[in-house]
């Protein structure tokens, strides 16, 4: 549609009306059809995700935690078998839409609490690295020919980074998360620390160009405030490609945490996360596989949208690969 | 050359030193200790607690457990507290196990990887350039372990291929033939899978790296030239895609230790990254802490190798 409107503005004989920099991306992105379904569900997944959480939580209409012992394992679109169970564990409509576990949990209302945890756990993790991430690759990139004592602020940082880089992510998480009482915070904030080095380089990278470019210095011989021009004038310029890791970073989160749940070390239970309820259900696979394959494939999708999407978002704003793309 | 070098090792030890300090504290300042793994054990009275205390110089301050550690590793003399067998031993055996492995996914990596890139590279846009990216995606977006256990159903059923642990029990008598057919017998499964996200990773790098060099001027040059497009693609294509390549093989190295955890507790395979995970359950300092310095030693000397190389291949690159 954006290209008949462009042509049609050719066709009179006056200048197209400026298109913004977002729209640009906005129609680049859109002509890359798995990048905008991926959006697309990935939106209808946040969605899903809040009514999980208003569903399970405030209003329960699914209770992720009612146990009902004598209905441990029915099969997904089984019925409600009322015997010695009290009424108000009921299902909705008396249908266990996705089966029960071992313990006759409702993997449904289970996998609608996870939705939402395991999608927290991918964003806080991610807006701790970019934070973080953001803020060391700026001061880098900002301040790097500051001298303390006999180093340089970039010396210094770009060390941090490489330091960091050297230790193997997965021990790190692991040796961390095994020493901690097991939260679900200190799974977000551990995953969020050691990740943050990609985008520090990113940062790092575009506030050295970006710090030469006229817009900076004029910005400067108007003796505008630093932390102004830092987070103004700079950070939205230099923003694009960790937004592109940023979105991968989620996927990889959500596939760490899976991980963990794996080893027990993830999220315990009563809280359900897509990777505990996978990891609890693999035990019973011949029996019970809707227990394995429902949230096995949840995460495949969700993760895939996301590598999808960020994908997507990389060739939209990255002029070098779209020259390839046309 | 030599001085490039020297400076470059000389810049990566200062880096292992802080490597080896940042470890240590995290594994020391964070709650737990050795002492404490099995409190339910009535056969530890505290006079006991305090003599295992004694022994690994847990009272001592950190600064001097990190003397203590540095000087035993240096001398060879680090034991585990687990069980107080060298670290070095220990760290040697699952090693040797862990290498087969690693070897056969790295060749069954590179032999799938570049010419699923190259083609999805060269026939652009079609069916199989797409079908291939979005298996890709799919792969590296799958929990390693879930699509083991699918693997492993579907293979066990239909090849009778083993699935867990590195040989089969009671051949220990049969000739060399046969035990090393039973070893690559049960490599295969593991093999496959750690593998496949190998593959996904890297048909996808070398496809970008292939798409980058066919649209540069000397491509078109070689084509206008009349050469046969094999040679085009292949000689003057493919040649100079592979140059990133060259910083890839080195940077695979330290997957030998990290990233295999997963797999080898799927798989029973009794490699490093299990070590290192029951050592990081069990608090076994000496073990967690050489087994990520020497992590950090890999990376190090994956990233001096690839630079080194890169120099050596790329005249662009000035010394």
């Amino acid at each position: 549609m954006e290209t008949q409107t462009l042509q049609t503005n050719e066709n009179h004989d006056e200048l197209p009306p400026p298109v913004g920099l977002f729209e640009e991306h906005w129609i680049l992105f859109k002509r890359k059809k798995s990048a905008l379904y991926s959006f697309v569900f990935l939106g209808a997944f946040f969605l899903l995700a809040l009514l999980g959480k208003v569903f399970t939580e405030w209003v329960v209409l699914f209770d992720p935690e009612a146990v009902r012992l004598s209905q441990k394992f029915k099969a997904p679109f089984s019925s409600f078998d009322p015997g010695i169970i009290p009424d108000e564990d009921a299902p909705l409509f008396g249908i266990y839409l996705l089966g029960t576990d071992e313990l006759g949990r409702d993997v449904f209302a289970r996998m609608l609490e996870g939705t939402f945890v395991s999608l927290t756990i991918g964003f806080v993790a991610v807006g701790i690295s970019v934070t973080v991430g953001i803020f060391m690759g700026g001061l880098a990139g900002f301040y790097g020919r500051v001298k303390i004592w006999f180093l340089t602020v970039d010396t210094l940082i770009t060390g941090i980074i490489n330091i960091m880089l050297c230790i193997p992510t997965f021990f790190l998480i692991l040796a961390v998360v095994a020493l901690l009482p097991p939260s679900i915070y200190n799974i977000m904030i551990v995953i969020g620390l050691t990740s943050w080095m990609s985008t520090a380089l990113f940062v790092r990278a575009e506030f050295l160009s970006i710090r030469e470019q006229d817009y900076v210095i004029a910005a400067r011989s108007q003796s505008i405030p630093e932390w102004r021009i830092i987070f103004i004038h700079m950070v939205p310029n230099a923003i694009a490609p960790v937004l592109v890791s940023a979105t991968l970073g989620v996927a990889t989160a959500i596939l760490t945490e899976s991980s963990l749940s794996y080893l027990g070390l993830g999220v315990q239970p009563p809280d359900a996360t897509w990777g505990n309820i996978l990891a609890d259900g693999k035990t019973f696979i011949f029996d019970a596989p809707w227990l394995t394959f429902i949230p096995g494939f949840t995460i495949l999708f969700v993760v895939l949208a996301f590598n999808l999407f960020g994908e997507g978002l990389r060739e939209a704003i990255n002029p070098k690969l779209r020259k390839h793309v046309n | 050359m030599k001085e490039f070098i020297l400076k470059k090792i000389g810049a990566r030890l200062v880096l292992l030193f802080f490597v080896s300090i940042l470890c240590h504290s995290i594994v020391h300042i964070a709650p737990g200790e050795p002492s404490l793994v099995d409190p339910s054990n009535p056969r530890m009275k505290p006079e006991d607690i305090q003599r295992l205390r004694d022994a690994f110089h847990l009272d001592d301050p950190l600064y001097a457990q990190y003397l203590y550690w540095i000087r035993d590793l240096a001398t060879g003399e680090l034991r585990s507290f687990k069980d107080n067998q060298p670290v070095f031993q220990k760290i040697w055996d699952r090693f040797l196990n862990s290498l087969p492995l690693f070897l056969i996914s790295t060749f069954i990596t590179w032999c799938l990887a570049f010419p699923v890139g190259v083609q999805a590279a060269l026939r652009r846009g079609s069916v199989f350039d797409h079908t291939s990216t979005f298996l890709s995606y799919a792969l590296i977006s799958i929990p390693g372990f879930f699509l083991s256990y699918i693997v492993i159903i579907f293979m066990v059923k239909t090849f009778n291929v083993p699935a867990t642990g590195i040989r089969t029990f009671g051949l220990e008598d049969s000739s060399w033939l046969f035990q090393s057919m039973d070893r690559i017998w049960h490599l295969t499964i593991p093999g496959l899978m750690a593998a496949l996200a190998g593959v996904a990773w890297l048909s996808r790098f070398v496809k970008s790296s292939m798409l980058e060099v066919l649209h540069q001027d000397y491509i078109r040059t070689a084509r206008a030239k009349g050469l046969p497009e094999d040679a085009v693609i292949y000689k003057h294509g493919l040649r100079n895609a592979l140059l990133p390549f060259i910083t890839m093989f080195g940077l695979m190295i330290p997957g030998l230790i990290g990233g295999s955890v997963i797999f080898e507790t799927v798989f029973n395979w009794p490699g490093i990254g299990r070590l290192g995970y029951d050592a990081i359950m069990a608090r076994d300092f000496p073990v967690t802490l050489t087994l990520n310095f020497f992590a950090a030693v890999l990376v190090l000397t994956g990233t001096l190798v690839s630079e080194i190389l890169y120099a050596v291949v790329d005249p662009r690159i000035k010394l």
